[in-house]
C-alpha cells in the first residue's frame, strides 16, 4: 500500500445507519423473501424513515415490536414470536423465505433467534424456509446488514461437487446490472455464472470447491468467510466501479478462465469505450475538485479510487466505517500516496476537520447533508450510492454524474 | 409483541428530540446504540431544517457492552457540554440503553455541570413519540419555570398599561404545520388585543421557560404535547388554559371567545369584522357537490376531532369513520365520534385502518402519511391533516391549519382532490366515454394515464369536451347512481353474499362510476341476501338502488 499517512482511527459518536437499513434493498432483491425485524419501535421507525418515500403496496418487511410484557417475562417472548410469524405467514402465503432479523434490543435481552428460526422452520418447511441474522446497531454498521444476511443464506446454498469451474458473483446488484454482466461473461466465454443473492429464494445458487467468486461489493467479509468454508475461492480484484475497476474485475475472472487476451479485449471493448466516453464528458466538471468522505457504506475506498484516477478529483479524507484490508488491498494500492484514510468516527471532530479543510464536495449521510449545505458546503448523500445502479461500464457515467450534479447545480443556482 | 408494518409514532425519545430540536440552547444527550442517529434525518430531510438536531448520541456497540458504557455516557455528556455550551441539558436513554440500565440521570448529576440537567424517564416499551414529547416538555417546565414571586413585576394589569398576556404551548419540531399555526394564532391573539409572553417549545430557550409564570393564561395549541405541562402550570401558577383547538372556522370562533373570556375581554366586535372566506366558499353554489361526500378521518386525536367537525359542519360532508392512533386521547375521540353516530377507531395498527377504509369505501380520506398510502392503494382521494407527515407536508409557502387562514387552507386542500360537481354529472351521463375509465383522475389534477392509447385520447379530448360540458346544467337530474346508491347506508361489514351476478348485471355494474362501484356492488349483494335472491340481474341492481336510496 502506497499510503504513508497513518490511518486515523476514531471512536466517538458514529453518525451511521445500523444494519437493519439493508432490508430496504434486500427485500426488493429477493422477491419472495420477507424480513421480520424482532426489535423495538425505534427499529420500525428507523426502517420506515430510511425507506423514505419508497413505499410499496405492502412492503415485504415488518417489525415484531417487543413490548413490556415480553421483557417482564409475563409472556414468553418466543411464544409471542411464533404467534407473530404464524399471523404473518397466513397473511402472506407468497413468502418462501423468512428472515428473522435481530436488533439491538433482541441482542441485549438475548432472545435466541437462531433457535427460533430452527423451531419455526420445523413448523413451516417446506413451504417457507426461516433463517436469521443480526442487523443490530451494536453488531453491524449499515451495509454490514447485507453481509450478515448473505452469510446466513450461505449454509442453505446447494452443494456443488462437480469438477466444472463455476463463477459466483457475490453482493446485491441491480437486476439490470446483473444482466449486463451476464452478457459480458457470456461474450467472454466464462461460465456457468450465478449471482448471489438470488432473485428468488428457490434459486439459491450452488457452491463448492470449484466455485470461484468475485465480490461485487466491498462490505462482505462474513459472507466471504462463509463461502470459503464451503470451498469457494475468492478472485482478487478491484471492485467494478468505473471503467478501470470494471475492466480489472472482469479481467480477474478472465484470467481464472484462461481467456485469451484478444478475446477479452474484443468482448469488453464496446462497454469500455462507452464508459470512457461517458467519463470524458464528466471529467471537466470534477477534475481538480476536492472531496471529503464521511464513513457510511464501506464503498468509500473504491469510490475514492475511481474519483481520483478516472476523474482527477483530490481526496481530502476518505472515511469508512471499517477497512477490510484484505478485500481492499488492490484498491488501497491505487489510492494516491498520502491519502488520509479514517476508520470509525467521531462525528464532531470529523465535522471540525471538514469545515477547516473546506472541500469542494462532501459525501455524507442524510443527517448531515442539509446542515452542511446550509453552511455553503456542497454535499452528495451517500445513501444514493447504495440505492442506485453504479456498477459496471454502462453505469460509470451515471456514477460520475452523481458527484458532478451537486456541483453543477450549485453553479446554476448561483448564476 | 406486535406485528407492525408502518408505525404512526416513533419511540418516546424521538418525541424528546422534537422538543429539544424546537428549542434554543438546549442539548439532549442520549444513551443509544449505533444506528439510533437515523432520527436526525427526520429533522434534516423531512422537515428540511438547516441545523443538526442538538442531540449527542453515545452510539455504543457490542464491544462497549463488555466495558464501561456508563463512562461512555459521562464522556459524551461532558464533551457535549464543552462543545455546545447549552443553557440546559436533557439526558436519557433510547430503548436499548434502557435495557442496560446505566442511569443517565445519575451519571449526568455526578458530572456536576453548571447548568440545569434534566433526566428523562421515557419507557420505550410502553410509550410512544407524542407521550415522549409531552413528558419532555413537562419536565422542562417543572424544572425550569421559576415561581411567579421570583419573576420581575409586570406593569399592573388595571389601566391601559398592560394588555392581557398568554403563553402559546405545544408547537415542536417535526409538527404538522406548527411553524405556520404559531404565526397565525399569534397574529390572531394580537388582533384581539392579547400579547404572547412565551411560545414554547418552538424557538424558546431555557430562559423563556423560566418566565412562563408571567402570563395570565396558557393557550394549548397541541394537547398531545402541551396538556401535561399546561395542567402543571394551572395547578402551580394558577394559570388557566384553553381547551379548544382552533382548527376550522367554528372552532376558531369558539377559541377566540374562550381566550377573550380568559382575558376578560369582549371579542364580538372583532368577530363581526372578520368574515371567513372558507365559510363563504362552502356556501357558494358550486360547493353543492360537496354535500354528503363520505369522508374517513384518522390522525392524532386533536387534528382528527377538529377535521371531523370542519368536514361535517362547515363543508357538509358525511363523516363515515373517525379514529386516532393516540390511545392517550381515547375518551375525547369516542365522544367526538358519537356526534356523528360512529364508533371511534382507536388503533395504531396500520392494517386495521386500511381494512376499515376498504370496508367503508369513503369518497375522501383525511389522514396521515399512512392513510395517503392506503388511499392511493384503494384509489380514493386523500388529504393529509395530521402527523406523521412526509417532506411534501412541509410546504415552502405559508399554510397553517389553525385560525381563519387555516380554515381557508383546509377548504382548498380537501376540496382539491375531489371531482368537481359538473364533472361527476358528466361521469354519470357519459360513463362509457373513453376518458372516463377507472384511471381517469379529476381533470383539474392534470394526470393522464400512461398508456399510449389514452395519451392519444387526451390529445383529441379538447374538441370532444366542450359540447357536452353545458348539458348537465340544463338536466341536473340525469342519472346519478352514485348519490342514490350511497345515501343512507350505515356501513356494516357484510360478507359477500352467495348471490351470483348474471353477465348483463355485471356489465351494467361496470357503467357505474368506478369510485362508487364497490359500494353499489356491496349494496346490491346485501339487498340480494336480504331478499334471498340467488342471482343478481339488472333489475336487482336497480331494485337495490331504489331500496337503499329511500
Amino acid at each position: 500500500m502506497s499510503t504513508v499517512v497513518p490511518i486515523l482511527r476514531e471512536r466517538g459518536q458514529r453518525e451511521v445507519f445500523c444494519g437493519l437499513t439493508g432490508i430496504i434493498w434486500l427485500h426488493r432483491k429477493i422477491q419472495d423473501a420477507f424480513f421480520l425485524v424482532v426489535g423495538s419501535r425505534t427499529c420500525a421507525h428507523l426502517i420506515q424513515s430510511a425507506a423514505g418515500v419508497m413505499i410499496f403496496a405492502e412492503p415485504r418487511f415488518a417489525t415484531a415490536i417487543i413490548d413490556e410484557r415480553d421483557l417482564a417475562g409475563l409472556a414468553d417472548a418466543n411464544v409471542e414470536l411464533d404467534k407473530v410469524v404464524t399471523r404473518l405467514l397466513e397473511r402472506r402465503p407468497d413468502i418462501k423465505l423468512l428472515f428473522l432479523v435481530g436488533s439491538c434490543p433482541s441482542e441485549v435481552i438475548k432472545l435466541d433467534l437462531s433457535r427460533a428460526a430452527e423451531r419455526l422452520s420445523r413448523q413451516f418447511e417446506p413451504a417457507v424456509r426461516i433463517l436469521n441474522y443480526s442487523g443490530s446497531g451494536i453488531e453491524t454498521t449499515f451495509t454490514q446488514g447485507e453481509d450478515a444476511c448473505l452469510a446466513a443464506l450461505v449454509p442453505s446454498m446447494p452443494a456443488r461437487n462437480d469438477i466444472e469451474p463455476n463463477l459466483l458473483i457475490v453482493g446485491t446488484l441491480a437486476d439490470v446490472v446483473e444482466d449486463q454482466f451476464k452478457r459480458l461473461f457470456d461474450a467472454l466465454g466464462i461460465g456457468p455464472v450465478a449471482f448471489f443473492p438470488p432473485r428468488k429464494a428457490g434459486e439459491n445458487p450452488a457452491v463448492g470447491p470449484n466455485t470461484q467468486y468475485l465480490l461485487a461489493q466491498p462490505f462482505l467479509a462474513d459472507t466471504a468467510r462463509a463461502l470459503e468454508a464451503r470451498g469457494a475461492v475468492r478472485l482478487e480484484a478491484l471492485f467494478p466501479l468505473g471503467e478501470e475497476g470494471t475492466t480489472a474485475w472482469l479481467a480477474a475472472a478472465a484470467q481464472a478462465w484462461d481467456i485469451p487476451a484478444e478475446r477479452f479485449e474484443a468482448a469488453i471493448a464496446p462497454g469500455r469505450e462507452r464508459a470512457r466516453q461517458a467519463l470524458m464528458r464528466q471529467r471537466p466538471l470534477l477534475e481538480g475538485k476536492s472531496i471529503f468522505f464521511f464513513p457510511d457504506s464501506q464503498l468509500e475506498p473504491p469510490l475514492a479510487r475511481f474519483l481520483s484516477r478516472e476523474l482527477g478529483m483530490r481526496l481530502v479524507e476518505v472515511g469508512t466505517p471499517y477497512l477490510h484490508r484484505q478485500h481492499l488491498a488492490q484498491e488501497l494500492a491505487l489510492l494516491p500516496p498520502n491519502t488520509q484514510l479514517s476508520e470509525g468516527q467521531d462525528v464532531e471532530r470529523q465535522l471540525d476537520r471538514c469545515r477547516s479543510l473546506n472541500p469542494d464536495m462532501v459525501v455524507c449521510g442524510l443527517g448531515l447533508a442539509n446542515p452542511l449545505e446550509a453552511q455553503g458546503i456542497t454535499t452528495k448523500w451517500s445513501i444514493e450510492l447504495v440505492f442506485t445502479p453504479i456498477h459496471g461500464y454502462d453505469q460509470a457515467g451515471d456514477l460520475a454524474e452523481l458527484f458532478s450534479r451537486p456541483l453543477t447545480r450549485r453553479l446554476k443556482l448561483v448564476a | 409483541m406486535q406485528l407492525t408494518l408502518w408505525t404512526y409514532e416513533g419511540p418516546p425519545h424521538v418525541g424528546a428530540m422534537r422538543v429539544a430540536t424546537a428549542m434554543r440552547d438546549v442539548h439532549y444527550v442520549l444513551h443509544a446504540p449505533q444506528g439510533d442517529t437515523y432520527a436526525d434525518l427526520l429533522f434534516t430531510m423531512i422537515e428540511r431544517l438547516a441545523k443538526r438536531p442538538p442531540v449527542t448520541y453515545t452510539t455504543f456497540q457490542a464491544r462497549d457492552l463488555g466495558g464501561d458504557t456508563a463512562e461512555l455516557f459521562k464522556n459524551a455528556a461532558r464533551e457535549a457540554f464543552e462543545r455546545f455550551n447549552p443553557k440546559a441539558m436533557l439526558v436519557g436513554a433510547s430503548c436499548t440503553a434502557e435495557l442496560i440500565q446505566d442511569d443517565p440521570g445519575g451519571l449526568a448529576k455526578a458530572l456536576a455541570l453548571p447548568i440545569p440537567v434534566i433526566p428523562l424517564e421515557l419507557p420505550s416499551y410502553q410509550r410512544k413519540e407524542n407521550w415522549g414529547a409531552a413528558e419532555t416538555f413537562y419536565q422542562l417546565v417543572r424544572n425550569l419555570a421559576r415561581p411567579v414571586e421570583e419573576l420581575p413585576d409586570l406593569p399592573a394589569q388595571n389601566g391601559a398599561a398592560r394588555r392581557p398576556r398568554c403563553n402559546v404551548l405545544g408547537p415542536t419540531a417535526l409538527g404538522f404545520r406548527h411553524r405556520d399555526d404559531v404565526r397565525e394564532i399569534t397574529g390572531l391573539l394580537d388582533a384581539i388585543g392579547i400579547d404572547v409572553n412565551v411560545v414554547a417549545p418552538l424557538n424558546a430557550g431555557p430562559d423563556d421557560i423560566a418566565r412562563l409564570g408571567q402570563a395570565d393564561f396558557n393557550v394549548v395549541l397541541y394537547p398531545e404535547t402541551a396538556s401535561l405541562a399546561a395542567q402543571w402550570l394551572s395547578r402551580n401558577f394558577k394559570q388557566p388554559m384553553t381547551h379548544i383547538v382552533p382548527i376550522g372556522v367554528g372552532a376558531t370562533i369558539d377559541f377566540i371567545r374562550e381566550v377573550a373570556a380568559l382575558a376578560h375581554m369582549d371579542a364580538e366586535a372583532f368577530l363581526a369584522s372578520h368574515p371567513s372566506r372558507a365559510t363563504w366558499y362552502a356556501r357558494s353554489v358550486d360547493s353543492t357537490y360537496l354535500t354528503g361526500k363520505r369522508v374517513f378521518v384518522f390522525g392524532d386525536a386533536s387534528h382528527a376531532i377538529a377535521a371531523a367537525r370542519f368536514a361535517a359542519r362547515e363543508l357538509g360532508f358525511t363523516v363515515v369513520g373517525l379514529g386516532t392512533y393516540s390511545r392517550e386521547f381515547a375518551r375525547e375521540i369516542r365522544e367526538a365520534a358519537k356526534l356523528y353516530g360512529l364508533e371511534a377507531l382507536i388503533t395504531d395498527d396500520y392494517l386495521d385502518v386500511e381494512a376499515r377504509v376498504a370496508e367503508l369505501q369513503p369518497e375522501l380520506v383525511l389522514g396521515t402519511q399512512m392513510e395517503r398510502h392506503i388511499a392511493k392503494r384503494l384509489g380514493v382521494p386523500c388529504a393529509v391533516i395530521s402527523a406523521p407527515v412526509h417532506v411534501q407536508d412541509f410546504p415552502a409557502r405559508y399554510a397553517p391549519q389553525m385560525g381563519f387562514e387555516g380554515a381557508n387552507v383546509l377548504f382548498d386542500t380537501w376540496v382539491h382532490p375531489l371531482m368537481m360537481g359538473l364533472e361527476e354529472h358528466l361521469l354519470g351521463m357519459f360513463r362509457e366515454d373513453f376518458e372516463f375509465h377507472e384511471g381517469a383522475a379529476p381533470s383539474h389534477l392534470g394526470r393522464h394515464s400512461p398508456t399510449p392509447a389514452s395519451a392519444s385520447a387526451a390529445e383529441i379530448a379538447p374538441q370532444l369536451h366542450d359540447a357536452p360540458r353545458l348539458m348537465p346544467m340544463h338536466q341536473p337530474q340525469v342519472h346519478q347512481p352514485q348519490t342514490a346508491l350511497q345515501a343512507g347506508t350505515t356501513p356494516t361489514p357484510v360478507a359477500r353474499g352467495p348471490a351470483s351476478w348474471i353477465h348483463e348485471a355485471e356489465l351494467e355494474l361496470k357503467k357505474i362510476p368506478f369510485f362508487v362501484r364497490g359500494k353499489a356492488r356491496r349494496n346490491t349483494e346485501r339487498y340480494a341476501l336480504e331478499k334471498g335472491l340467488s342471482t343478481i340481474t339488472v333489475e336487482t341492481l336497480y331494485d337495490a338502488k331504489a331500496h337503499f336510496g329511500r
